[in-house]
């Protein structure tokens, strides 16, 4: 196992930010921490790099204990931490020369690594980090994070206030890092990135909902989802919160995601009832559930 | 697992001279920080010059060669030696000899004369009979600061010349000067600003750099990185105190320099028991700018512990502007916990007395002893985690 | 400018010495329309909205909001709108019940009104256990909620909110664009500015801008349509798709640096 957690525990205070975590992440595995701000992601992640001390349970990472072990992990593992932590009055290649020496290598060393990413921001090596923009310090930083070849990657809501193209790049660099053996724990708040992993962790209030490929935590879903769309996205949502079938609804962009109580009903019913309720350009279809469908099932 | 970075490790050279190019490699980040951010090397060079010419311009311009006159009711040995000792001084020019009382307000009314001496009658023998005498100083008040400082300069003169008297006679004479002005013993020199000017400096460049810095760190979060490698704490912090040594040795030297090339001010000791003790307190101030930075989490936090918890009693209770043998008992209790006192004591000694290690290894193994205590306290505080 | 429409832009430009920031644009608003901002970190949306919330003077063209001129009417502009964003919506030291009264203060709102629009908005979030904690210690989703009610209590004309549901849990998310329909079915018109496409979708309406410029303007759908792709994210991956990477070249546009 790259990475294994045992019923992992953290309180800062009163607040349980972690209870009974347990998940183990294969060598060479893309594995997503999935969840909402607040949802725990950081300390399981500051846990691991050895940051934090988890309050109850064990914790390994390439072997090594987080706890007994720190100085070995921390010289085996790169960690990006949430916020792009560089120096932003140094220049790219001055981050990443300082990042190189500490860790007692150099950019040459290791460029076949970071080449690819390299490559990109390397126009811009005399620029200062903080006059970079989001999906460029994003890139420095994953470099800086890989620059000593480490085993295991700790990526921290590595996309977050990212715009979507870079945040599309990213994710083939992730997938390309993954071919060179790098074992990688990513965390997100974005549902949608799910698919893009291995396997996922579904977590929210601490707490791990389902771990499982994001293939199958879809397949799981127990209910059919109709896209429910009118003139009226307020009024429609009114109108289905009072049906008495009712079982979910959720907006979903143009639509609404709607289930019902019944294993199986007309969607003409259905139909008739938004027409009484005086919606029109009513259109009913069944649809295929995504990552955040089962994560609001499973978080219900 | 064992990982191919412990393997190369083995070689022991290998291993040195890695340690040596990490350790030159975060030096040259942080000068790359310090000479980036102007407000710092604002604070770390502008600050130290503008503070010394500002107090040194701001003190002799106003006591040198001031316009007296003199009303002298006696006329004996007592006053004559007095007033040639006022008018030796470079501060007092005698411009006037008064014959009555009336003249004073005349000589005021001119606006040459910034002050006026007057003896009382029978001045000397008062002195050896009643072994007191006394001497009116009438300041022009106008600009009460000089006029405070005048006093001073006088009373300071007075004070020398009944010392002097006192050694070669028994019996104690005793010089009442007539003044409303609070005597302040301590300043016999014009140049007492400077012990007190560096000693702020390098609490200033010490204490809160440092403290900065390395909350900047954490901050940024780039300590959470530094953490997660195989930097030891004790690596991260040497990185960082080094080069502020280096730049507050530079602070010191320029202001010793620009004292004695600029306010000519001599310095009677050895100039390198003077460097020695400088780098003590630069130390006593990083170690102190360490452990601030282990309590306070932001820039914010570290600017106003530094600036609360270091500079104010360096200001207030080190000595420097209010002496510490005036203040309430209490205050001179909680005086002795502040390293800054027994700096300024140590430095004040070699500048300005020019005495030797003989006097001042009291104060210097106060200093040491604070160093210890503040550098372990802060190795015990600083967090190798994040809690 | 018609009874329609609440926001009219018209060449809009802004620029910061040789660079360009906005270029151009034009778009109209209408009357209780959830309109979606969009486009790449340092595409000029920033730059847009603030100008049209009246705290940045454009260096040419027109534009009219809540039927106020951006030029000569900025005080006016700012007592009709609403704004929220992810970076700063609230006091995090101030209880639940401070907050509300001090931004009811701040647009005027006499002490009777905030007291029963208080115990209004309060009921209807279902805060009242809570109204004397302090914000700082509610989950995010709670804050966003309360800040966006907060936004609409001097009953503006338009909403403008920056990124509002970022790293908001996806049910809060929902209750939260529920309250934004709500809000756009009484009439108020719902300005959003993010780079996330999944907040696009929801929309009425989307433009997207790119290097400066609006590149696309129309409903998701027939964005959709046009692109022949299936979602908003792969609308703006075909648009945006700029010699990448992109940066930033002005002040002010420097909008990520989180």
């Amino acid at each position: 196992m790259s990475i294994s957690l045992n019923n992992i525990s953290k309180s800062y205070k009163k607040l349980k930010a972690v209870q009974d975590i347990s998940f183990d992440v294969n060598p060479g595995e893309l594995f997503g921490l999935i969840g909402p701000d607040g949802a725990g992601k950081t300390t399981i992640f500051r846990i691991l790099t050895t940051l934090l001390i988890p309050g109850e349970g064990t914790a390994t990472v390439a072997g090594f204990d987080v706890v007994e072990d720190y100085k070995e992990i921390r010289n085996s593992v790169g960690y990006m931490p949430g916020r792009f932590s560089l120096y932003q009055d140094l220049t790219v290649e001055e981050n990443l020369t300082f990042f190189a020496t500490i860790f007692g290598t150099t950019i040459e060393e290791n460029h076949d690594l970071i080449e690819d990413i390299y490559v990109q921001i390397e126009p811009f090596k005399n620029r200062r980090a903080g006059k970079l923009s989001g999906g460029m310090k994003q890139k420095l930083a994953l470099c800086c994070a890989l620059i000593h070849k480490p085993k295991v990657l700790f990526l921290d809501e590595p996309t977050t206030g990212v715009d979507p193209v870079s945040r599309k790049e990213f994710w083939e660099m992730l997938k390309r890092l993954q071919k060179k053996n790098i074992t990688i724990l990513v965390s997100t708040p974005y549902m949608d990135e799910a698919a893009l992993c291995d396997r996922i962790a579904l977590i929210q209030n601490g707490e791990i909902l389902e771990i499982d490929t994001p293939e199958a935590i879809v397949n799981k879903f127990p209910k059919t989802i109709y896209n429910v769309g009118a003139d009226n996205m307020y009024k429609l949502i009114q109108s289905l919160q009072k049906y008495k079938y009712l079982y979910s609804v959720f907006p979903f962009g143009e639509f609404v995601h709607y289930t019902d109580k019944r294993d199986s009903f007309e969607v003409a019913d259905l139909r008739s009832y938004l027409e009484k309720e005086g919606l029109v350009n009513i259109s009913i279809e069944v649809a295929q559930p995504n990552i955040e469908d089962a994560f609001m099932e499973l978080a219900r | 697992m064992q990982l191919k970075i412990n393997d190369e490790i083995s070689s022991p050279l290998w291993e040195l001279e890695w340690k040596m190019k990490r350790f030159i490699g975060f030096i040259k980040k942080e000068f790359y920080h310090i000479f980036r951010d102007r407000r710092s090397l604002f604070i770390l060079f502008g600050m130290p010059i503008a503070q010394i010419l500002l107090f040194g311009f701001a003190i002799t311009n106003e006591i040198n060669n001031v316009n007296i006159a003199i009303l002298d009711h006696s006329k004996d040995a007592s006053t004559g030696e007095i007033i040639n000792k006022i008018s030796a001084s470079k501060y007092f020019t005698v411009k006037q000899i008064l014959t009555r009382e009336t003249d004073i307000e005349t000589a005021f009314k001119k606006g040459k004369i910034k002050a006026v001496l007057n003896f009382e009658k029978d001045f000397s023998r008062n002195l050896i009979a009643e072994k007191r005498a006394t001497i009116q100083i009438i300041t022009d008040a106008t600009d009460p600061n000089t006029a405070n400082s005048i006093t001073n300069y006088i009373n300071a003169i007075l004070q020398n010349y009944q010392q002097e008297k006192n050694r070669t006679i028994a019996v104690e004479y005793q010089i009442v000067p007539q003044t409303r002005m609070v005597y302040n013993p301590e300043l016999k020199s014009v140049f007492m600003f400077v012990p007190g000017v560096m000693t702020i400096i390098l609490m200033l460049v010490s204490a809160m750099m440092t403290s900065i810095s390395i909350t900047r760190e954490k901050e940024l979060g780039t300590m959470e990185i530094l953490l997660v490698s195989p930097l030891k704490p004790f690596q991260v912090i040497i990185g960082k105190v080094v080069p502020y040594i280096f730049l507050s040795i530079i602070n010191a030297s320029v202001i010793v320099l620009l004292s004695i090339f600029i306010f000519k001010m001599p310095v009677q000791g050895s100039l390198f028991l003077l460097g020695l003790e400088s780098v003590l307190f630069i130390i006593t101030s990083l170690a102190l700018g360490i452990l601030i930075s282990t309590i306070a989490e932001t820039q914010q936090a570290a600017m106003m512990i530094s600036l609360m918890g270091l500079m104010l009693p360096v200001i207030l209770l080190s000595g420097f502007i209010f002496p510490v043998a005036s203040m309430p008992v209490p205050l001179q209790i909680i005086s002795n916990i502040i390293p800054a006192k027994w700096f300024i004591i140590i430095i004040k000694g070699i500048m300005l007395k020019g005495v030797g290690m003989a006097y001042v290894w009291k104060e210097t193994l106060i200093l040491i002893g604070m160093t210890i205590f503040f550098i372990g306290l802060s190795i015990k505080k600083y967090k190798i985690r994040l809690e | 400018m018609k009874e329609e429409n609440v926001i009219e832009a018209d060449q809009l430009t802004k620029t910061f010495g040789e660079f360009t920031a906005v270029n151009a644009i034009s778009f109209e608003v209408k009357k209780g329309e959830i309109f979606g901002f969009l486009g790449a970190n340092g595409a000029g949306k920033t730059t847009a909205m603030k100008m049209l919330i009246g705290i940045s003077k454009p260096s040419a063209g027109k534009a009219a909001v809540a039927g106020f001129d951006v030029y000569s009417q900025p005080e006016s502009i700012k007592k009709n709108i609403g704004y929220m964003s992810q970076r700063f919506a609230l006091y995090d030291d101030l209880t639940v019940k401070e907050n509300i009264t001090f931004f009811g203060g701040i647009y005027g709102l006499s002490r009777k009104k905030i007291r029963e629009k208080r115990e209004q908005l309060i009921s209807e979030l279902g805060l009242e256990n809570i109204s004397n904690k302090l914000v700082g210690s509610l989950p995010l989703g709670w804050k966003q909620k309360l800040a966006f009610s907060v936004s609409l209590l001097h009953g503006p004309k338009i909403v403008f909110l920056d990124e509002p549901t970022g790293g908001v849990d996806p049910i809060t998310r929902r209750h939260f664009w529920e309250m934004i329909y709500k809000a756009a079915d009484q009439g108020t018109t719902i300005f959003v500015t993010t780079h996330y496409m999944d907040e696009a979708e929801y929309c009425d309406r989307v433009s997207i801008m790119v290097e400066g410029k609006i590149e696309a303007l129309d409903t998701p759908k027939k964005l959709k349509e046009q692109f022949k792709v299936d979602s908003m994210n792969d609308v703006f991956l075909k648009l945006a798709r700029i010699p990448s990477p992109t940066l930033p070249k002005g002040k002010g546009e420097n909008t990520d640096c989180n």
